[in-house]
């Protein structure tokens, strides 16, 4: 995770939009292969699974671990980390809950706070890491730790409920494509996760703040000496990840009805290999959020297929890790030969 | 510097304090509780439960958890700390009672009871077992199921965990009833959730899909149970469901004909009988070794019967 390490020798090239695109596209169509093998695989294995009720709980399962591999991925690109994405979701959770069934305020007001009250956290977090130079890792572990009995704290560690909200549950569990086109009932939590991989593809291939997220994961002193203020845009990032985690709050309370409190811990390490597997350096740098998002379908995937064929629980879990290995030790052959 | 007036004087407060320390204990006993969570509506119901017998027979009571049930480690750390502190007895509901059996006979060595909650403990050491047995409870749900589907057919389970005392017995009972009983009834699937709400939704979710004539799932605890119910309702098969424990989500969906029905322990009135338990064993008094504080079946029609709202919580 550090930036400055041996990276220092390509930072020209990979600061050219053009290289980094074309290793970008190279590294997403090796992980979208892998994508289409899987779909195609649990299909011939079983009827049950490519039928248009499974895809849509597929991509359902992916709109919370998306949104939040999506926040990860900005973090990640700096060459940071964010290991409180998971518990600053529920956070939120609550904060909406708070404004929403306690306050009895209306609904944007409550999606407002949620999404404001990420990028403060986000915000201090990145404080904590540019500012105050506190390691990325140390920095979120703690801010993990503390939002967690924050929540607990707030609610009395009791879920706060969203029964007085009409509509509520209708932002991930609607579906507007559904509406326009009966046949394709798009849960709106994907319409959402698709909506803010959008914007966050956007904002880092198309602006300033992209520009240098990459940079800052290439090689942060080559950028803070031309003048730059790196801890700025650092704490920008960050910020903006915050707000994303606000998002995916809003998206698992609205599932749920109601903002649970306990939940959260370990959604960031399933968020971080959603990350890993779509092709994005956990050195900062390199990566692109269409892989991530490649990289959450094929978790969401690769759950769903082995439980349909009824792969034993235990197992599972063991041919995830294996499948998270294999993906980065792929990404890292082709590199090499490149 | 250090005078003998002062040793003098430092050892008389010390006797002075140790005298009304003494007192102090018979007048106000410390009992420490141990939990397997802390942050799950049940333990809190639990922990009402405690604080309630606290009140009435005028000891202190402290009441603790790890975060999930998985973290053996952190609640031995606890106990340790609780037996530490030298309290009159100490509540303690194993996680892995394998592991804190060490621990158990420190307690045993210094004289502190220990009585066993939730679930019991491998070993005689504890005075007193307060709990559910989860086991009968689960056959309860297993024999509400079979009749509800009409004695045949595919049938899943979502249970929070493989590894804790109560996720193995909810899961066994189950599975042995209807094995034992019910020819005609398969079980095709049994996925672990841990009690994540999310999780368990997805699971069922999926668990329609592979299986589409399932005729009934058990959620086997309050998370799986509302996770089971959501990905049922998302997935718009009908399905016999059968839960565990209350809370509001799964009252609603009690009520609303989402399921059909649920077990319910008593945990107020365990976390109660636990501490009336340690209080009379730290005064010497004989107790029952077992204390079953039972567990009913409970749906749309006996949900708002006095006998059942007393053991639910939201």
């Amino acid at each position: 995770m550090n930036a400055t390490t041996d990276k220092t020798a390509s930072t020209a090239s990979q600061l050219s939009s053009g290289a980094r695109l074309a290793g970008g596209a190279q590294q997403k169509l090796l992980a979208f292969a892998s994508l289409i093998a899987l779909v195609i695989g649990f299909s011939l294995a079983s009827p049950n699974f490519f039928q248009v009720s499974n895809i849509m709980a597929i991509l359902q399962a992916t709109s919370v671990n998306g949104v939040l591999a999506v926040a990860a991925t900005a973090v990640i690109l700096t060459g940071g980390i964010d290991l409180s994405i998971g518990t600053l979701m529920t956070f939120c959770a609550v904060v909406a809950g708070v404004v929403l069934t306690w306050g009895g305020l209306p609904l944007p007001l409550g999606l407002l706070a949620a999404i404001g009250a990420g990028a403060l956290v986000g915000l201090a977090s990145g404080t904590f890491v540019a500012r105050m130079k506190i390691p990325p890792f140390i920095a979120t572990l703690g801010m993990m730790l503390v939002l967690k009995g924050l929540s607990l704290i707030i609610t009395g560690a009791k879920p706060i409920y969203f029964n007085d909200t009409p509509g509520y549950t209708e932002i991930s569990q609607g579906s507007l494509i559904g509406l326009v086109i009966p046949a394709l009932p798009v849960p709106n939590g994907v319409l959402v996760l698709f909506l803010v991989a959008l914007a966050m593809a956007f904002v880092l291939s198309r602006t300033v703040l992209g520009r240098y997220t990459y940079a800052l994961g290439s090689n942060e002193e080559a950028v803070r000496l031309s003048g730059v203020n790196t801890n700025a845009w650092k704490m920008a990032v960050y910020a903006l990840a915050g707000g994303i985690c606000g998002i995916a709050g809003i998206l698992i309370s609205s599932r749920l009805n109601s903002a649970q409190p306990a939940l959260g811990l370990g959604y960031e390490l399933d968020a971080i290999a959603a990350v890993v597997i779509g092709g994005t350096s956990l050195a900062g740098g390199r990566g692109t959020v269409l892989g991530t998002l490649i990289g959450a379908l094929i978790m969401s995937v690769l759950t769903n297929g082995l439980r349909i064929l009824s792969v034993a629980p235990e197992w599972q879990t063991v041919v995830t890790g294996a499948i998270i290995i294999l993906a980065v030790y792929a990404d890292q052959l082709r590199r090499q030969r490149g | 510097m250090i005078t003998r007036r002062m040793i003098l004087g430092t050892l008389s407060a010390a006797a002075l304090l140790a005298s009304t320390g003494f007192s102090l204990a018979q007048d106000k006993m410390y009992i420490p509780l141990v939990s397997k969570g802390f942050q799950h509506q049940f333990w809190q119901a639990v922990k009402a439960g405690a604080d309630k017998a606290a009140a009435e027979f005028g000891v202190e009571v402290t009441f603790e958890g790890p975060d999930n049930e998985t973290m053996v480690d952190r609640q031995i750390d606890m106990l340790s700390a609780a037996l530490a502190k030298k309290p009159a007895a100490i509540g303690f509901a194993a996680l892995d009672s394998q592991a804190a059996i060490p621990l158990l006979k420190q307690a045993e060595a210094a004289k502190i009871p220990v009585i066993a909650f939730d679930s019991g403990v491998d070993s005689d050491i504890p005075a007193a077992t307060a709990a559910t047995d989860n086991k009968a409870a689960a056959a309860l749900a297993a024999e509400k199921m079979a009749a509800l589907i009409g004695d045949e057919g595919e049938v899943a389970l979502v249970v929070h965990d493989q590894t804790s005392r109560t996720g193995v017995d909810r899961r066994d009972g189950f599975v042995e009833w209807i094995a034992a009983n019910k020819p005609k009834i398969q079980i095709v699937a049994i996925e672990y959730g841990g009690g994540d709400h999310l999780k368990s939704t997805e699971i069922t979710k999926t668990l329609l899909q592979a299986h589409p004539n399932l005729k009934g799932i058990f959620g086997s605890n309050e998370g799986s149970a509302i996770g089971v119910a959501n990905g049922a309702r998302e997935s718009g098969k009908k399905v016999v469901i059968i839960g565990y424990d209350s809370g509001a989500a799964q009252k609603q969906a009690i009520r609303d004909g989402l399921m059909a029905g649920a077990i319910t322990q008593n945990p107020v009135g365990i976390g109660y009988e636990t501490v009336k338990a340690a209080v009379m064993a730290a005064k010497g008094e004989p107790i029952v070794p077992t204390i079953d504080t039972g567990f009913y079946f409970y749906d749309k029609s006996n949900i708002d019967s006095p006998e059942i709202a007393a053991v639910l919580y939201d």
